[in-house]
């Protein structure tokens, strides 16, 4: 039976790989996902045969409410608020490797007294230690992240004086602790370390500002990988080890993705809030030009090319399914539009791309930056939809500026400019925009999804 | 420390295996990839089932049943998410 239970464990193994190797194509990742889920399937069921299994009753019951849920909320979340969805079940994810770690403690813990001898070596110890960190930081960083994106709390940083030393502080006294437990064996150690891991990962997380959201949603997903594999070792699982190490490592590689679109290091985004230091550019007495959805119509009207540039007020706005009526109304009139995506435009990895998904906007009609950046001096139109630190200049001329140096949809190029955005405030990063001040540049303040709707209706009246 | 000499050898090899699996993700699929990856990352199901099923001590059942519960909901609401997300992506 064991070998059987190995052999499903390595069949199990190689469809996880196949599934994460088919993420990568648009056209095969549907086919991934489901090896992924059919190899889950076959290590649970494999498991059930563990010798040591004695009774199914909490078993049953458990997957029995944990389907139920995770099928609800499936089903149930908007497709705007997938962002906090990932984040929360990363979390749970954490928390169960953390668990499990914490009962295979408990279990040497009851082991030791029964023969009065330590049943477990300094070195088991040591990684259940490190397994509960881990899972734990997973945890509590997932549930800040959650209520960021949820906005039950605010998403500004939030900075503690010497912030980032408290942080260190927090992960020095974990690690202390785990070789205090590994030594002495005594569950108060194990706990303190429970403890110091949940505050680590509320502290590394509430400083991150909403733009910086993509990098940390990417590397919370890199360390539930990494907390599940260090359960592997606690248990001597090599499907553990695998599956988990694979997550961990391309959820990093996501991770410094997101970092590299940001013109940061994962280091920075962690340890030091962006927009906690107010900026000193003012707006002085230049004015913006604003304009009318009749005006904005009449410009589209007579573009042949048109660029859309989406960004998080789009999101809030649930404005995709207005902004595919849009396209639709232009395209009937053989204006040429296209989508210019910027890889950390949004609260997490690829997040436009699901929306404009969600409104059927074919993946064609989306370009990357690096594509797209050479034609904007062509494009008649570039209408930007609640995006701005992604769109400034500033980033590419002003070496003061806080965002000098990130890679930036280059929308001031093109011919004229309209960008609908809610009001004046200045974007999450507290820095002026340029751009709202050119002379091709029109804004068209309000709500970004009743100003499109107000567009599309202009436009078919012409 | 000779017991885990396997597992380390093991972690090393996967960890090289996952960054050469992706090693060019499109960002249309940076949202999926994360969040099938992180359903993947619920293999700790496996074991979250062995501590509830030979759970001798009402602490170490609590303790199974409630990782069984998260690690259930991470796998089948990852899964599902996915493929929601994934079925989205059309062509023209």
């Amino acid at each position: 039976m064991e070998t059987l239970i190995q052999v499903s464990y390595l069949v199990a193994s190689i469809l996880f790989i196949v599934a994460i190797k088919l993420l990568n194509s648009p056209r095969t990742a549907r086919l991934g996902n489901a090896l992924g889920a059919l190899g889950m399937a076959l290590g649970m069921i494999a498991t059930l045969f563990h010798k040591g299994i004695l009774r199914y009753e909490w078993i049953v019951l458990g997957v029995g409410v944990g389907s139920v849920l995770g099928a609800w909320m499936a089903l149930k979340v908007k497709m705007t608020a997938m962002p906090q969805m990932v984040a929360l079940l990363n979390g749970f994810g954490g928390a169960a490797s953390a668990l499990v770690a914490l009962a295979e403690a408990e279990r040497s813990q009851a082991l030791t007294e029964y023969f009065a001898s330590p049943s477990f070596s300094p070195t088991t110890l040591a990684i259940i230690a490190l397994s509960v960190l881990i899972g734990t930081v997973t945890f509590s960083g997932s549930l800040i992240a959650f209520g960021k994106l949820e906005e039950i709390l605010s998403g500004r940083p939030f900075l503690l004086p010497a912030h980032h030393y408290q942080s260190l502080g927090w992960l020095i006294l974990s690690l202390i602790m785990t070789v205090l437990y590994a030594g002495i064996q005594e569950s108060y150690w194990l706990y303190g370390v429970l403890g110091a891991s949940l505050l680590l990962g509320f502290w590394i997380t509430l400083p991150v500002g909403g733009a910086d959201m993509p990098v940390i949603v990417a590397f919370l997903n890199s360390l539930s990988g990494l907390a599940a594999a260090a359960t592997g070792f606690v248990l001597q699982n090599y499907l553990l080890i695998i599956a988990g190490t694979l997550v961990g490592a391309s959820g990093l590689i996501l991770t410094q993705i997101m970092s590299r679109a940001m013109n940061r290091s994962l280091w920075n985004v962690l340890f030091a809030g962006v927009g906690s230091s107010t900026s000193t550019a003012s707006a002085g007495d230049r004015t913006v030009r604003a304009t009318t959805p009749e005006d904005v119509a009449l410009m589209l009207n007579y573009a042949r090319e048109v660029v859309i540039v989406p960004g998080y007020g789009m999101a809030v706005a649930q404005a995709q399914h207005a902004v595919k009526k849009l396209m639709d109304a232009l395209l009937a009139r053989n204006v040429e539009v296209r989508f210019a995506i910027h890889p950390v435009a949004g609260r997490m990895p690829g997040h436009m791309n699901v929306l404009l998904a969600e409104a059927d906007i074919p993946y064609e009609r989306l370009y990357e930056m690096e594509k797209i950046n050479p034609d904007f001096p062509q494009v008649d139109v570039a209408l930007v939809i609640g995006a701005n630190d992604v769109v400034n200049p500033a980033a590419r001329k002003d070496t003061s500026s806080p965002l000098y140096g990130m890679p930036i949809l280059e929308v001031d190029k093109a011919r004229s400019v309209i960008v609908l955005k809610r009001s004046m405030n200045p974007g999450f990063a507290g820095v002026e925009n340029e751009l709202f001040y050119q002379p091709q540049t029109y804004m068209l303040f309000g709500d970004a999804r009743a100003s499109l709707e107000k567009i599309t209706e202009a436009l078919k009246e012409l | 420390m000779t017991e885990y000499l396997f597992a380390v050898f093991i972690f090393a090899l996967a960890t090289f295996l996952g960054f050469e699996l992706i090693s060019k993700v499109p960002p249309i699929l940076h949202t999926p990839l994360m969040s099938g990856s992180n359903a993947i990352s619920g293999i700790t199901i496996i074991g979250s089932l062995v501590v509830a099923g030979e759970a001798t001590s009402p602490l170490l059942t609590a303790l199974g049943l409630l990782a069984v519960i998260l690690a259930t909901l991470n796998v089948v609401g990852g899964f599902l998410v996915t493929d929601r997300m994934l079925r989205m992506f059309k062509r023209k």
